[in-house]
């Protein structure tokens, strides 16, 4: 049957055009896109919007189906839809593409206006906080004032606890799920190496790979295998993949290929397919730059002391790119500032990925949690 | 609310910053918030129990206590609390230590195990005494550090712990006459509220 119950079925991408933004690098963007999608309704005193942050690879369509020939749907459906914890019956959802993505915001794929030719390269650096900032426009273009929740996984937590600290009086919760309050040198140094497979990628062309009709696939791939394999945990790949073959045999040598290595290698490739280069690079130095406790003097519980707004933290057991510990340094940050705050430990086998997945415990703590919300505001 | 949370309700200022040890259902924490405007947290480790704050709408932070506390500063509490709960972790000493390192002052409540059916039970039938205060079987107990009120007195000297106020009850948590002569005997639980003795 399409499309499920609990589904908020097919849905169509908005766009919204805005003036002019001050990027943190100093650059001016003179306009920009951002393209949208919102899920339920939202009630008369506008007052159940929540917005919801996406991750590095992610996108605005996190719920429904484009098409009913969709063979998957958004990549939060787990989590959004009538009935589930962010539940359309009851919240207005607004999913926006983040500024310098490559699913309709404008990005790199762009065109400059200044020249007439694609950004490219060129884009400018854009940071967490201008994500927060252009959220905040297309927030004022739909007239809501303050958001109920906001709420994300990984990069996605950074943007809502950038939220609390940068808007405190439009945000009622911060929901930041396998988070940090700033990358690791370790974290830093596997997006090193995720960017450099693909500046090196002769493909990669100084960036200009659209004028030149390239892509640069292997880098991309590249980038996205180390990736996936720092999403995972060791366990979840033993028990998904273990070292079974996908081809040859072990004895002789010939054609070997484990399964996980075929794996990566469909991930890799689907994803160069679909994803922009430059945008990656992007993505994962607006991670590397994210540290909101450094203009509190580095005092990240200076920088929560700013918040209004109560917050979830939640975190998952095999997590080891925002380790549970991660975690608790923010926890611990919020009660030495003496905000509200709910700390959950999930046990979950599938590391960094968890938040994207079905793990009963999570989505029980996200559906009691926004109860609480839900009724806050009437719904 | 049950009356052991009551009792404790009663004895916490108001605007107090507290951390409520083993805080459970969050019921005492809710109470507390609504009616003492205290700015409070809980620790506790059972996912029913976190969900149950979370409808509460009470501070929890999901933590084993034998994991200690040393996540919080010097301080950062004016008053911790455990309820029922002492007899059940790893190392009641040192948490105790602890309770007094983060918080002013702390209130800590627990059964007695010198109370007169559990000597009964030792004394005329050898057997590991099950009362009602003390429901469970030697081998499904969570109590792994029972003690009796001399016994943790003798520990809060040895510790250079004052203790500043102690409310012993029986089992319906009224005090009386026999209890305030004999509280080691006659009374099943009691509340102790201590602080570290400056020198």
């Amino acid at each position: 049957m399409f499309p499920p119950p609990d589904s908020v079925g097919i849905v169509t991408p908005q766009r919204r055009r805005f003036g002019a933004l001050d990027l943190q690098c100093g650059v001016r963007l003179p306009a920009f896109e951002l393209v949208y999608e919102t899920y339920g309704e939202l009630n008369a005193d506008r007052s159940n919007a929540v917005l919801i942050c996406h991750a590095l690879s992610g996108s605005h369509h996190a719920a429904g189906y484009h098409a009913e020939t969709d063979r998957r749907p958004g990549w939060w459906d787990v989590c959004i839809g009538p009935g589930k914890p962010i539940d359309t019956n009851r919240f207005f959802v607004v999913s926006p593409n983040n500024l310098g993505g490559c699913h309709g915001s404008t990005g790199p794929r762009s065109t400059n206006p200044a020249n007439g030719e694609p950004y490219g390269p060129n884009f400018p650096n854009v940071t967490v906080k201008d994500w927060v900032r252009s959220q905040a426009m297309l927030a004022d273009a739909l007239r809501i004032d303050a958001f109920a929740a906001v709420i994300g996984g990984s990069l996605g937590g950074m943007q809502a606890m950038q939220w609390a600290i940068d808007l405190p009086e439009r945000i009622r919760h911060a929901l930041l799920i396998a988070c940090a309050p700033k990358l690791s040198a370790q974290n830093i140094a596997f997006n090193e190496i995720a960017r450099q497979a693909i500046l090196t990628d002769p493909d990669y062309r100084d960036g200009e790979y659209v004028k030149a009709e390239a892509n640069p696939d292997r880098g991309l791939m590249l980038a996205r295998m180390l990736g996936h394999v720092t999403y995972l945990s060791d366990d979840s790949m033993g028990d998904k993949f273990g070292r079974e073959l996908r081809s040859g045999d072990i004895a002789s040598g010939h054609d070997v290929t484990f399964q996980v290595e075929s794996y990566l290698h469909y991930q890799g490739r689907s994803f160069s397919k679909t994803f922009d280069a430059n945008t990656y690079l992007l993505m994962t130095r607006a991670l590397d730059y994210f540290d909101p406790a450094h203009e509190y003097g580095d005092d990240l519980v200076a920088a929560l002391s700013v918040a209004r707004c109560a917050f979830l933290v939640v975190s998952f057991s095999t997590d080891w790119r925002f380790a549970p510990e991660r975690s608790d340094e923010i926890v611990d940050a919020l009660v030495a500032a003496r905000r509200d705050v709910v700390s959950v430990g999930v046990e979950a086998s599938h590391g960094h990925d968890s938040f994207l997945l079905p793990v009963p415990r999570y989505l029980a703590v996200l559906s009691e949690y926004l109860d609480r919300v839900a009724r806050e505001c009437g719904q | 609310m049950r009356e052991e949370l009551r009792i404790i309700a009663d004895l916490v200022a108001p605007g107090a910053r507290v951390l409520d040890l083993g805080c459970g259902n969050g019921e005492l924490l809710a109470h507390l918030q609504q009616h003492k405007d205290v700015v409070g947290y809980g620790l506790d480790n059972g996912a029913e129990e976190i969900a149950a704050c979370i409808r509460a709408g009470v501070n929890v932070i999901e933590q084993d206590l034998d994991d200690g506390l040393a996540r919080f500063a010097d301080a950062s509490f004016d008053l911790v609390l455990m309820t029922d709960t002492l007899q059940a972790v790893r190392a009641p000493d040192e948490l105790l230590d602890e309770m007094l390192r983060v918080g002013e002052e702390c209130i800590v409540t627990f059964p007695n195990f010198a109370h007169w059916t559990c000597r009964l039970q030792l004394a005329s039938r050898g057997r590991m005494p099950v009362a009602k205060h003390l429901p469970y079987t030697w081998y499904a107990t969570p109590n792994i550090h029972l003690c009796t009120f001399t016994d943790f007195e003798t520990l809060c000297r040895d510790k250079d712990l004052t203790i500043t106020e102690r409310f012993v009850v029986d089992q319906a948590y009224r005090q009386g006459a026999l209890i305030n002569r004999f509280p080691n005997l006659f009374g099943t639980t009691a509340f102790y509220r201590l602080r570290r003795t400056h020198a």
